[in-house]
């Protein structure tokens, strides 16, 4: 049985079962700005990197040149380097405004600890079936590892963007061979963030046995109670014990929202793949 | 009667009178008068024993160059009637001998193929090449030539390349055909008429080095800064490598240059000779942008290097001279200053000792890229085989209690 039959209406445990909130409004709204404007940025930004492949003219002639093309691409990087700001000054209001605890450490932080090592390991152990699976807190490893690295991703990537679109500008305090690396690391960069997500994160986060086809966490919210436990021990653990569980008590989520976010979903993931696969045959042309 | 008809009607008249005149005095007593030479062949439908027509339309003769003439002037082995049925070819060099002899020094000097009336057309109504019903009147020669120089028989018998449709759709074609410029090129401009040449020949206007005189005989302005930049001083110099106007513009094929096609087609042309300027060329978002279309502005190899007065960087009057970059750059960068044109429209990722700093830049984000690839693709198969595995294993058990996981 996969995990969205469980997130969506399965027969047997649809009516009972608990569900419980593990992500907040803004954070599923974030992570749709994301991926629509990630998508956006790699169907506009891989035909200008691969502008001799097969398809690249295309692509380009159906949607207007490459005019248009470059439009749409800065149009994407503008909305998400907004959605970027909005993040960075949403962490900084509730780690010193709000004084909100356990931002910058401990089990609910994005920052990396001991444990993250050790739950690498451990899980690589239970890859090779040398022992049992370790437990996961609010976010493993591989979560904080793909949440730097879209950080990264987007301080570098913007930045060198900004510094081609804005070059005149940023050659007042940029060495000269700097305006040619920012187009090496802008492309290259962009290649790995498109080949690491539509490969890796697809992967490891949706289609993986566990989740396959998509864990449907980040569109709807919420996550059944069987499915919490499973996936997130500790959290569900701590939670617990702290008394907290019943504050992230919800409802099953309505029919048509797991309808719309397997729609919007599934596309997005049709459409990541076309762009690997079309990645794939221009790198190995 | 029309003005037009009753022109040519009374210019007929002249001409037979001339032509009567002429045999009267000159070649009297044996020459024949046209009039008695028509009344058997001005029969629409007479035919030689072999079925070819031997019929003359006497009044389109009569207002032909040749209409003061008299038949037997070039039929000249007819001496009285009846004449015999089989007669000598009529030679034209008898008076033509100019373009005779060119001609038989010429690539068409195979007279079997090439009579004069494969250009000049019908022997009987053959008009100076400045009438329009002339077939070697400008606007009609491309059509003349490419009677043969086509993609039909005659080409394709002699292995001739297929022309007449390259140079239709061409801008010199297109001038001609559609607005009837009469100085826009036609064949003959630059392969002249009866003196053709192969383009091998070092005589011929279509050898590589007489080239740009050729073309420059109307484009005089580009010849001179063609002449004067390092191509032209090259096959000066006779160095044969070095590009003239048909290697870039192509010779009968030649589009507007700032049409998009032109501008996408041209800079590997270029490149068929500066292979490392265009493989570095090649990674830069200036060809990235070029080869999409559609934004065919972008910055290709003459935008910054002229296209014809083409100067080495030291060169003071050179476009990408340091002294100069500023200007070149904010052709399109309106806001382009010193520090900006130190951006190197040629660098070289891959030359350690060229372009350090880019060297390991490239460098560091190709390790970046195949280290963090490596690793999670690794450790995402694991994963996806051992959840299946585990999948797999449990699933007997999980119907039974209760679809739990591994």
């Amino acid at each position: 049985m996969t995990e969205l039959e469980q997130a969506g209406t399965h027969p047997q445990s649809g009516g009972q079962e608990k569900y419980y909130l593990r992500f907040s409004r803004e954070q599923r709204y974030m992570h749709a700005v994301l991926f629509t404007t990630f998508l956006g940025l790699a169907a506009t930004g891989l035909p200008i990197r691969f502008s001799e492949s097969f398809w690249a003219r295309k692509f380009a002639s159906s949607v207007g040149g490459f005019g248009a093309i470059l439009f749409f691409h800065k149009l994407c990087a503008v909305v998400l380097t907004i959605a970027f700001l909005f993040h960075v000054k949403d962490v900084f209001k509730r780690a010193f405004m709000n004084r909100e605890k356990g931002i910058f450490w401990g089990p609910t932080s994005m920052v990396a600890n001991w444990k993250d090592a050790k739950d690498l390991f451990g899980h690589f152990r239970w890859f090779l079936g040398l022992g049992p699976k370790p437990k996961f807190d609010r976010y493993a490893y591989w979560e904080k590892f793909d949440y730097w690295a879209v950080f990264w991703g987007m301080v570098v990537i913007g930045f060198s963007g900004y510094a081609m679109w804005f070059a005149p500008f940023f050659a007042h305090f940029l060495p000269g061979w700097a305006l040619n690396a920012v187009l090496v690391i802008h492309s290259e960069e962009g290649l790995l963030a498109i080949l690491f997500i539509f490969s890796i994160h697809f992967v490891n986060t949706h289609l993986r046995p566990d989740s396959f086809p998509m864990d449907m966490v980040i569109f709807t919210g919420v996550e059944s109670e069987e499915e919490f436990k499973h996936k997130r021990p500790l959290e569900y653990e701590r939670n617990s014990k702290r008394g907290e569980l019943e504050k992230k008590v919800s409802t099953a989520p309505p029919d048509w929202l797991v309808k719309l976010s397997r729609v919007v979903g599934f596309t997005a993931i049709f459409i990541g793949l076309t762009l690997l696969v079309l990645t794939l045959t221009a790198y190995f042309d | 009667m029309n003005q037009a008809a009753w022109k040519h009607a009374t210019s007929s008249i002249r001409g037979l009178a001339l032509a009567v005149g002429l045999g009267g005095v000159a070649l009297a007593p044996w020459a024949l008068r046209a009039q008695n030479c028509l009344a058997c062949h001005g029969d629409a439908s007479m035919t030689d024993s072999n079925g070819h027509s031997i019929a003359v339309d006497g009044k389109k003769f009569g207002g032909s160059i040749h209409g003061h003439l008299h038949c037997t002037n070039c039929h000249a082995d007819i001496k009285g009637y009846p004449h015999p049925d089989k007669m000598a070819p009529v030679d034209c060099k008898t008076c033509h001998a100019d373009e005779a002899s060119q001609l038989s020094a010429s690539v068409h000097s195979d007279g079997k193929e090439h009579p004069c009336t494969s250009c000049h057309g019908n022997a009987h109504e053959i008009y100076p090449k400045t009438d329009p019903r002339s077939a070697v009147y400008p606007l009609n020669v491309p059509k003349t030539c490419g009677q043969c120089h086509s993609n039909n028989g005659m080409a394709r018998k002699h292995g001739l390349p297929s022309i007449y449709p390259n140079y239709i759709d061409s801008i010199h074609g297109f001038a001609l055909t559609q607005e009837g410029l009469l100085v826009a090129a036609n064949c003959q401009s630059c392969h002249g008429s009866h003196h053709i040449l192969s383009r091998t020949d070092p005589q011929s206007p279509t050898y590589k080095t007489n080239i740009p005189a050729t073309c420059g005989k109307c484009h005089a302005k580009i010849e001179m800064e063609y002449n004067a930049g390092i191509h032209g001083q090259a096959i000066a110099k006779g160095n044969l490598k070095a590009p003239v106007c048909t290697d870039c513009h192509t010779a009968h094929a030649i589009l507007q240059p700032t049409e998009s096609q032109f501008r996408m087609q041209s800079t590997p042309i270029c490149g068929n000779c500066h292979k490392d300027k265009y493989s570095t060329y090649r990674d830069t978002f200036h060809s990235q942008l070029g080869s999409l279309g559609g934004y065919v502005e972008t910055a290709r190899c003459w935008d910054c290097h002229r296209a014809h007065d083409v100067r080495p960087a030291s060169d003071p009057a050179s476009p990408i001279n340091p002294a100069n970059l500023i200007a070149t750059c904010r052709q399109c960068h309106a806001d382009a200053n010193a520090s900006f044109v130190r951006y190197q429209p040629h660098a070289n990722a891959r030359d350690r000792k060229l372009n350090p700093g880019l060297y390991f830049v490239r460098l560091f984000m190709n390790l970046l890229l195949i280290s963090v690839l490596t690793f999670f693709l690794l450790h995402t198969i694991l994963w996806v085989v051992r959840s299946r595995l585990n999948q797999m294993n449990n699933s007997p058990r999980r119907a039974a209690n209760g679809g739990k996981h591994d």
